[in-house]
Formats: structure tokens, C-alpha cells, sequence
């Protein structure tokens, strides 16, 4: 496992996460988030092979909801904050490909 | 001596995706309706604007555990959420809330009927439950239209093993999922309404001269028909047989990767999409927003208990205790609530036989006119009973039973009130038959004359004087006892 | 009757309910502190007057036609502009949302105005609730009201800004790993992070949905605990939130406990921190003796600091709550991509991906776009079970640690942060320092305990210091009479800064 994150990395990351870096951000990035790893890397520390993974502060189970409609914002509401619209449709660049 | 025998075996996987019928969506309570104008059913959790959070539906999780325990499945006590992470347009929060490591369901089978008879058991390796994305329009100009009404739409992603040989178990498995999640109320599954889409992994396992070869796995994304389904695996299974055929060495699920390839309806051939190695990285990770779910076996037991008996039991039944052929009991069995109705009317007194005569006549037909089932026509066990009934009394002919349950649609009588506002009762009283007879031979001389005259146009002529009469009677009279008068006042 | 804004949220509702004053004159009365004080402290993102003034008068006319008042009623407040509203923006501090109007307003807010609290605006916060000064906004860094050159801590720096400066009663902040606690140390003000699940989330703009919570920030211990009472409760919109009944936090509040266990981590005694919030926090567990508490020291062995040769500090806590809210982060703003709702490029783009990316890094500062990388990286294929499930696991860990803690005392009695209040300006180059100045603070997160924060001492710079006492799950009560047992015997309740004096 890489100890620290490379230019092609940072990159790569910039990517997954849809953000578009200048060459200088690259460079910062990689350079804190290195850093930053290494403090990470402090966890290594401890011993936790056998110790459950916490994903909640409050440990609970089977919260739901009845299948009861309720009313929806409507359109107009529902497009109201949109960048851009084309009828009742939120409008975006041609997509191709699959999902 | 060198084996030319060749053996080619295709190895097929499918996932079925298959959109469950509540009301409501998975995590907010905007209605789950197909057909409605864009985004109408949205809420700001469809939306994902921030702040909101989603909140589990009970029924869909229901309807889930349902279908797991029909594939019998083993439903896991405890099952969590997670998040998979990805940008489309369609997926407005950029993750999917869908189920990574811990499946609401794993290990089952389906048994799929087979045309000759026999049935095969595809394993299912897991079913879990996920929010469906909504849908990219692409029919604009130089643009993409984004409709979130399909959002949040609860989702059962079952993945089969790949048992599959041939495209007939494809097509059976296929076809089989969408008779059992209907039989359980939990879809209803219509192709047009996007309600089930596939997914089929598929790849060759060639036998030639004592060594195997398998072809790369080729994965073939969201496909919305059956004949899309059959096209591609019959196209998938063509092509990589030929591309083997080209170079059996270098075509070889080793030396090359999985790929992703999607179908083109109109070409009706897949295409390259993307090599398996640069699929997305997923980032999945529990959900933070949303509890585990815990079943217990009293939670479990109590969605058993609504199951009931399923497709192929009871096709097995109805063909050992009704005595039904393959075929009619197979034609019974496509959904619960047309079976139901026949074990119902059976329970009240109507002859199997007749019963199912008149189901897959007449109801069938009006069915088929109506593009519904056959218990949807809107006939109740009662009245089915008690026309069969009447049937099998002689109180009523084939041809008015059905003229009757076609009224039974429309009309809250009874099918004896309607036979005799109708006038379709058959007639047994004598004179009333004798009087048409004599009618029929006064109006028709000629051909009272060469029925009595025997000889070649003797039998036609008969027979048109039977219509005649029938006809006076408007179907109603016993054929029997109309032909015995005949004959008796037109003898020699 | 004495000047308004030197009552707290308590006294004016009792002012308003026995006619004294009126909601309109409360109101009248904030804005035009609001309007005195915002150029030299910038707590507000956005003042809602029109609608504050209408909603007073709405209050005046209830009260005339002697209908029943709400606990609330006519008492002026603020919300952090990371809570949606159904009326004027919603920003989070942020250009992403500088223009997003909220088609419904959070439940928290909601059940505060339901309470008839009269809503004056919305404050300032670091972009998205990610930072510890209020410098992280992409609009105004807000000023601390002690010393105007100095951060108010963060992110709930505006609330904290504005209670301290007398520009609201009290205000609503959110909590993820001390964004309501350290701001309101660093004002001098009142704070309570909830348990995790007593308030719902629903309508707080997610940071790290595993951590946050939304809490009020006061005057006063009695102000927090009313404003506790009023935003606590189950919400069927929050899966999370919890369904156990409010217990009510105003009754016996002036009562001490008797034989109060204080516990003390000793971890959180060393070098690291401050000497003089040292011995501010030891004089007050000085007073709680005296007061007839017992003081015994505990241990949260995972929650420890160290300090290297460097003089570096580091602790499992801060690594794993780094962790956990930077990957929830990525996740929680990918939706943020310019097509349904906020900012969007304007430059031409090739296709989708080019919309997203350019919409991204437009809209967010450069914190955000760190913690988002970061959080994407721990999560990416190959790197999850060596970051983010080994977070969670020591997130169990540091949580046992306070359960083995509280065998053996009531609450803890812990600092808050390390300093007090800082320059502005001065940590804003390094993320990692600036990181640590969440040290004492996020174990309770992870935890998903609650704590209230409260000014321990004046520092000899007139600073405020604050300490925080710490409770098991749902301890809300003895925290706020334990808090009001210190309010009683120090005199350090109802800290006012020069600048905010009438």
C-alpha cells in the first residue's frame, strides 16, 4: 500500500470524485493528503482484529415507515432550484453509455 | 486418429431486476407510479437536495422476504444498507442505497418448466433489495432530459447462478421469475412499464480435441424485453463462437478480460461498451442514515405464511387431481388468482372438467380481448360454479353457457336469472318443441320433401331443418329431443 | 424592565407571556443590534427582518386575544445556515448554494418556531460545517465579539458570534465533531451537543450523517435546556432519530445532584493543553468539590494525545473521526454536480463529466475539495478495510472506552479545546493543525454521547475558556444540572463581551 499519494493518484481521485484540479492543486493536494495519511496511519497501531465495525452512534434496528402515499412537491416546485430546465425535464449535456 | 468431435456448451448467468409493486418508493413516500408526466412523483428526498434523509417502506421489505423465501432462499436475520457510489444524472444523490455484503436474501433456486415437460433448478445465489435510478430521456435535441419520477422505485435484484445451457432455460428462468413475483403479488412485472430488466452474463465452453475452451464472460446491461433477452444470448452465443472459431487460443477467458457490452434493438447485436477492469470503483459503505434489519423467525414465519401454494405445485396438482393435460393446467397456473378461482368454484360444487372448459374457452377469449387474466374479467367463484353446474345438468347448452358468461361479466345476476331473461335455458318441454318442428317443416317444403326422400340430399336437408328449429328457439331447445321429432314426422 | 438584549431567552418569554414586553419590540430590538454590530462581526449570512417583524406581530396578536403562548413566543433566534428553510436561502457558506431556496424547512427549526421563537436570520458557518474558525465561509470570516481580531472557533461560529454579541436570544448550531461546543468556548456562550438521535437531522445539510447533530447555543444553561426541550423528540423523517420520550430538562435544573461523580480523563491532561484552561477546568472541579461533588479520574485510553519529538500531536480519535467524516462527506456532497439544484459552470462543457467536474470546482472551497478527496480516497478499491473499516472499528473502541468511564463516575469534566480563541488567520495555511483544534471534542461524536459545552474561566487576555461535561446516551438532564450547579457558584454565567454591552 502506498505510503503516499502520487501526482497519478491524485489524479485518479480528482476523478472518482468529479473535481477538476490544476496542476498546482495536484501538487498541494498530494502533498497534504500525504501528510495527512501519515497522521491516519497512527490507527495502525492498534490491535482490532476482532472488533466490530461501528457504523452508528446509537445501536437500533427495523425503523420504517407504513407504504401510505403523501403528496409530492409537484413540478414546478421540484424543478424550482434547477441550473437548467427544458419543460417539466431537469436538462443535462447528451449522455451516452450506460449507468 | 485425431477427435474432431466438437462439444459447445453455453454457460449463462441472469440478473432480473424487478420493480415491486407498493404504493409508495423505497425510502420516501411519493407514489411508485409508471406513466405519470415527468417529475410529478418527486419529493425533495427524490431530489436529494440536502438535508433529507430517507426512511425504510415495510412493504417492500415484505415483498422481498416474500420472494426470497418462494426461490427459497435463505433470508438473513440481520441485513444492512449501503451506499454505492457513482455520477449519472438519473441518480440525483450520486449513490445508490442498495445492499453490499450482508444480502437481504442468498441461496435459492427457481425451477424452470421445461418444453418437453421436464424442469431444471437454476440456483439463485442472493436477492437484495435497492432504490431504482430514474430515467435519462434521450429523444431531445442535443441535450439529455432527466425524469426522477422512476426514483427511489423499490428494486429486487436477483442474481442466478450461471446454470443456464441454452437459450430455451434463459427465455424458462426469464419467464418463470415473472410468473412467480405476479403469483405473489409482488410486481406486476409488465415488460412495457420497465417493471423487469436483465442482465445476462454469458460464455462458451467449447470441447475440441480433448481441451476445453471457455470464452472471455461478457456481462450485457439493462435490457427491457424478452426478445431482447432471447436476441442477445442467441446473438452472444453466435458471435463469441465465431471470434473463437478465428482464434481459439487468443479468444480465451485468460487471456482476455470480462467485458461489458450493451444490445442495440436495431441492429439486434450487442456492442463494446467497456472492458470489465475499468468498471467504476463503487466506494461502497454502510449506509450512516438508515438501521440494519433484523428478522426473527416469528417476522419471517408470519411472510411464509402468506406465500401460498406456488405455480408449479399447483400445475402438478390440478394435472393429478383435476386430471387437466400439461397444457391446461400450465394455462391455469400463469397466475394465483385464475387458479384460485377454479378451486374455489370446484369447492362449490362445479365438475373440474367442465369448470376449466369453460375458463379457457369463452373466459379466455374475453381475457385475451380485454389484454387482462383471466380472473381479472370480473367473474366471481360463484357464478362459475353455478353455471358449470347448469352446464353439466343439461339446463343450459355449450353455446349459451358461453353467451352467459359474458353477461356475468356485466350483470350482478345470477347465471340462472340471466339464462332466463336471456331465454338460453334449454327446452325440454315437448310440445313447445313439436310446435316449432311443425313451423320449421311448414315454411321449408322443399326441403321437408327431400329429407323425407332420402337419397343424397337427404342428410343436408335434415340438418338445415334442425337449424331452423333451433334457430326458432334461439339455441334454446334439446337438440335430442328435436332431432327424435324430426325423424319421427320426416321417417319413412 | 431592563434592557432586552441583556435578558436571557428564559426572562424575555417571560416578559412577553406577562406583557412587559412584546414580541414586536424583542424583535425590533435584536435587528437593531443586528444592525449596529454585523459590520465588526459578520455572525449573519442573511437577516429575514420582514418576515421576523411579521412573525412577532403574528405572537402580539395571540397574546391580545389572550390565546396560549408557546414556551417561546416572541423570542428572537438565529439558525445556522446549514439548517434548510423553507424562506430565504439556504447556503451552507457556500457557492455551491449561494442561491438554493429549500422547498421545506428542517424539523429542528420547525418545532422552534412552532414554539413561537421569531426567526432573525441565518449565520455564518466554515463551507458545509467543515472547519473549527468560521474562516472556511465562502462569503466573510465572522469575528470573535471578545476580540474582533480573533476567530469565534467554528463551524457554528456565527451562533455562537451572535449570542455573545447580544444579537439574538440564542441560535441553533449543528455539531459534528465539536462545531457547536468549541465556538460556543470560544464566545463564551452555552452549547450542547446532543446524543446522537435526541434531535432530529432531517433538514441539516449532511456533513458526516454518523456524527451530526443539531443543538442550541445560549446564554445560559436554563436558555439551552429550554431550547433542547423544544427541538428533542423522535421524527418520523429521521430513521435515526430516536423514538423515547423528552424528559423535561427544565424541572429540578436549579436542584444540584447530590454526590455528583466527576470523573476526570486524565489523557486530557498533558502538555497539549493550555495552561491556563488547565487550571481554569481544575478550579472548577475545585468548585464542584466544594459544591459536594466527588472528583475521581478515568481513563479513555483511545481518545489519548500524543506528542511526538517534533512536538506534533496526534491522537487515534482525531485520525479516526477524520476518517469516518471525510468519507461520509464525499458521499454525503456528490450531490452537489450542478443538475438538479445549486451552482453550475458556465463554461461550455464537452459532455457530463466535464459538467460535474467544473461545477465541483467552482462551487467548493478548497477544504471541501480536500476532505472530499480524501474521503473518496479511504473508500476506493483497495484502500477501505486499511482506512475506513479500521475507523470503525476504532470508532468501537474509543465508544467502550466511555462506557468503561461512566462505571465509574457520573459525567466527565473535560476541556473543550486546546487554546482559546485564535487570530484570525493564523492556522488557515495548515489543515492539520487546524484539524486539532477539534482534539477534545470529536471523541464524544463518535461516541455519540452527549456534552455541554459552558465558559469555565475568563483567560488573563479576557478570553473565554470553556470546559464540557460529558454523560452516557441520553443523560441530557444531569448534564444541564450539572452545568447549572457550576453557573450558580462561578461568575462566569452570562459572559458579555465590551462590544455587546448596552
Amino acid at each position: 500500500m502506498s505510503e503516499t499519494i502520487d501526482a497519478d493518484l491524485v489524479r485518479h481521485i480528482g476523478k472518482l470524485a468529479r473535481i477538476e484540479l490544476s496542476e498546482q492543486q495536484v501538487e498541494m493536494f498530494g502533498r497534504q493528503m500525504s501528510d495527512i495519511l501519515v497522521y491516519f496511519h497512527k490507527l495502525r497501531e492498534l490491535e482490532t482484529e476482532d472488533i466490530e465495525p461501528m457504523a452508528h452512534a446509537v445501536q437500533s434496528s427495523n425503523v420504517f415507515a407504513a407504504d401510505c402515499p403523501q403528496p409530492s412537491l409537484g413540478p414546478d416546485q421540484a424543478l424550482a432550484n434547477a441550473p437548467q430546465r427544458d419543460g417539466n425535464f431537469f436538462k443535462v449535456p447528451k449522455v451516452i453509455g450506460d449507468s | 486418429m485425431i477427435d474432431t468431435k466438437e462439444t459447445v456448451t453455453p454457460v449463462i448467468g441472469l440478473e432480473i431486476h424487478v420493480e415491486l409493486a407498493t404504493a409508495t418508493k423505497l425510502f420516501c413516500r411519493c407514489r411508485n407510479r409508471f406513466g405519470d408526466p415527468p417529475n410529478t412523483n418527486v419529493c425533495p428526498i427524490c431530489i436529494g437536495m440536502p438535508g433529507v434523509l430517507p426512511v425504510m417502506n415495510r412493504k417492500a421489505v415484505e415483498y422481498s422476504m416474500k420472494v426470497a423465501l418462494a426461490l427459497g432462499c435463505q433470508v438473513a436475520a440481520f441485513t444492512k444498507w449501503d451506499r454505492k457510489n457513482y455520477y449519472y444524472p438519473d441518480l440525483p444523490k450520486n449513490y445508490q442505497i442498495s445492499q453490499y455484503d450482508l444480502p437481504l436474501s442468498s441461496n435459492g433456486y427457481l425451477e424452470v418448466p421445461l418444453a418437453d415437460g421436464s424442469a431444471k433448478k437454476v440456483r439463485i445465489l442472493r436477492a437484495h433489495l435497492e432504490e431504482d435510478a430514474g430515467k435519462n430521456v434521450h429523444d431531445k435535441p442535443g441535450f439529455t432530459g432527466v425524469d426522477l419520477n422512476r426514483v427511489g422505485v423499490p428494486l429486487l435484484e436477483v442474481v442466478s447462478e450461471p446454470d443456464m445451457n441454452s437459450v430455451e432455460e434463459v427465455m424458462g428462468y426469464a419467464r418463470a421469475m415473472q410468473r412467480l413475483v405476479r403469483w405473489l403479488g409482488a410486481s406486476e412485472a409488465n415488460m412495457q412499464m420497465g417493471h423487469m430488466r436483465f442482465e445476462p452474463n454469458i460464455n462458451l465452453h467449447i470441447a475440441r480435441g480433448g481441451v476445453t475452451y471457455k470464452t472471455p464472460i461478457v456481462e450485457v446491461k439493462n435490457l427491457n424485453s424478452f426478445r431482447a433477452l432471447e436476441r442477445t444470448v442467441e446473438y452472444e452465443i453466435a458471435r463469441q463462437y465465431a471470434q473463437w472459431e478465428a482464434d481459439p487460443d487468443g479468444y480465451s477467458m485468460g487471456k482476455l478480460q470480462k467485458q461489458n457490452r450493451g444490445y442495440d434493438d436495431a441492429t439486434q447485436q450487442t456492442v463494446f461498451q467497456r472492458a470489465k477492469e475499468e468498471a467504476h470503483d463503487y466506494r461502497y459503505f454502510p449506509e450512516p442514515d438508515l438501521h440494519p434489519v433484523v428478522v426473527d423467525d416469528e417476522w419471517r414465519d408470519e411472510v411464509a405464511a402468506t406465500i401460498g401454494e406456488l405455480p408449479l405445485a399447483r400445475r402438478a396438482r390440478y394435472m393429478e387431481t383435476y386430471e387437466l393435460s400439461f397444457k391446461h393446467a400450465d394455462a391455469l397456473t400463469q397466475d394465483a388468482p385464475t387458479g384460485d378461482l377454479l378451486d374455489e368454484a370446484v369447492k362449490g360444487g362445479a365438475e373440474p372438467k367442465r369448470c376449466v372448459n369453460l375458463l379457457l374457452g369463452r373466459a379466455a377469449a374475453l381475457a385475451n380481448e380485454r389484454n387482462c387474466t383471466i380472473a381479472q374479467i370480473g367473474i366471481t367463484a360463484g357464478g362459475l360454479a353455478e353455471l358449470t353446474k347448469m352446464l353439466s345438468a343439461g339446463d343450459v347448452n355449450a353455446t349459451a353457457s358461453g353467451k352467459i358468461l359474458e353477461k356475468m361479466i356485466a350483470a350482478d345476476d345470477s347465471p340462472r336469472q340471466i339464462a332466463q331473461a336471456q331465454g338460453l335455458l334449454v327446452v325440454r318441454d315437448a310440445g313447445q318443441i313439436e310446435v316449432w318442428v311443425d313451423e320449421a317443416i311448414a315454411a321449408n317444403p322443399q326441403a321437408a320433401q327431400d329429407a323425407r326422400a332420402g337419397g343424397k340430399k337427404q342428410k343436408r336437408a335434415f340438418g338445415f331443418l334442425m337449424g331452423q328449429v333451433m334457430q326458432k328457439s334461439k339455441g334454446a331447445a334439446d337438440p335430442a329431443r328435436v332431432k327424435q321429432l324430426l325423424q319421427q314426422k320426416l321417417g319413412p | 424592565m431592563p434592557q432586552i438584549p441583556t435578558l436571557t431567552a428564559v426572562q424575555l418569554a417571560e416578559a412577553i407571556a406577562s406583557g412587559q414586553t412584546s414580541a414586536l419590540e424583542a424583535t425590533q430590538a435584536y435587528l437593531a443590534a443586528i444592525e449596529k454590530l454585523e459590520p465588526q462581526i459578520a455572525a449573519f449570512n442573511q437577516v429575514l427582518a420582514d418576515r421576523a417583524v411579521q412573525h412577532a406581530k403574528n405572537i402580539d396578536a395571540k397574546r391580545q386575544s389572550h390565546q396560549h403562548l408557546p414556551p417561546l413566543a416572541g423570542v428572537p433566534v438565529a439558525i445556522k445556515d446549514n439548517m434548510c428553510t423553507s424562506y430565504g436561502h439556504t447556503t451552507c457558506s457556500s457557492k455551491m448554494l449561494a442561491n438554493f431556496r429549500s422547498p421545506y424547512t428542517t424539523t429542528a427549526v420547525a418545532k422552534l418556531e412552532a414554539a413561537g421563537a421569531v426567526v432573525l436570520g441565518k449565520t455564518n458557518l466554515d463551507e458545509f460545517a467543515m472547519g473549527s474558525s468560521t474562516e472556511n465561509s465562502a462569503f466573510a470570516a465572522t469575528h470573535n465579539p471578545w476580540d474582533t481580531d480573533r476567530v469565534p472557533g467554528g463551524s457554528s461560529g456565527g451562533s455562537a458570534a451572535a449570542v455573545a454579541a447580544r444579537e439574538c436570544a440564542a441560535a441553533l448550531g449543528s455539531d459534528t465533531g465539536g462545531s457547536i461546543r468549541q465556538p460556543a468556548a470560544m464566545c463564551g456562550v452555552v452549547g450542547l451537543k446532543p446524543t446522537y438521535g435526541r434531535v432530529s437531522r432531517y433538514g441539516l445539510v449532511a456533513y458526516g450523517s454518523s456524527l451530526d447533530q443539531i443543538g442550541p447555543l445560549a446564554r445560559d444553561v436554563p436558555d439551552a435546556a429550554l431550547l433542547t426541550q423544544v427541538i428533542a423528540g423522535h421524527d418520523a423523517r429521521d430513521s435515526t432519530s430516536v423514538p423515547r420520550p423528552v424528559p423535561d430538562y427544565t424541572a429540578q435544573l436549579d436542584e444540584p445532584i447530590e454526590g455528583l461523580r466527576i470523573g476526570l480523563p486524565k489523557e486530557f491532561y498533558s502538555e497539549a493543553l493550555d495552561e491556563q484552561i488547565d487550571d481554569a477546568i481544575h478550579k472548577a472541579a475545585d468548585a464542584y468539590k466544594s459544591a459536594g461533588a466527588q472528583i475521581v479520574e478515568v481513563t479513555l485510553p483511545h481518545s489519548r494525545i500524543d506528542t511526538d519529538e517534533a512536538g506534533q500531536l496526534s491522537s487515534y480519535a482525531v485520525a479516526c473521526y477524520y476518517i469516518v467524516a471525510m468519507a461520509e462527506a464525499a458521499s454525503n456532497l456528490a450531490r452537489y454536480d450542478g443538475v438538479h439544484f445549486g451552482h453550475r459552470t458556465d463554461e461550455p462543457v464537452g459532455d457530463i463529466i466535464e459538467l460535474y467536474s467544473k461545477t465541483r470546482s467552482e462551487g467548493f472551497g478548497e477544504e471541501i475539495k480536500r476532505r472530499i478527496m480524501l474521503g473518496t480516497f479511504t473508500l476506493s478499491s483497495g484502500y477501505y478495510d486499511a482506512y475506513y473499516n479500521k475507523a470503525l472499528k476504532v470508532r468501537r473502541l474509543i465508544a467502550n472506552d466511555f462506557t468503561e468511564a461512566f462505571k465509574t463516575c457520573d459525567v466527565l469534566l473535560c476541556p473543550v479545546a486546546p487554546t482559546t480563541a485564535f487570530k484570525l488567520g493564523e492556522k488557515t495555511d495548515d489543515p492539520l493543525t487546524m484539524y486539532l483544534a477539534d482534539i477534545y471534542t470529536i471523541s464524544v461524536n463518535l461516541a455519540g454521547v452527549p456534552s455541554l459545552s459552558l465558559p469555565a474561566a475568563l483567560s488573563k487576555d479576557n478570553l473565554p475558556i470553556g470546559m464540557q461535561i460529558v454523560g452516557p446516551l441520553f443523560s441530557e438532564s444531569t448534564l444541564f444540572r450539572a452545568g447549572r450547579m457550576y453557573e450558580k457558584v462561578s461568575n462566569v454565567a452570562r459572559l458579555t463581551p465590551a462590544l455587546a454591552a448596552c
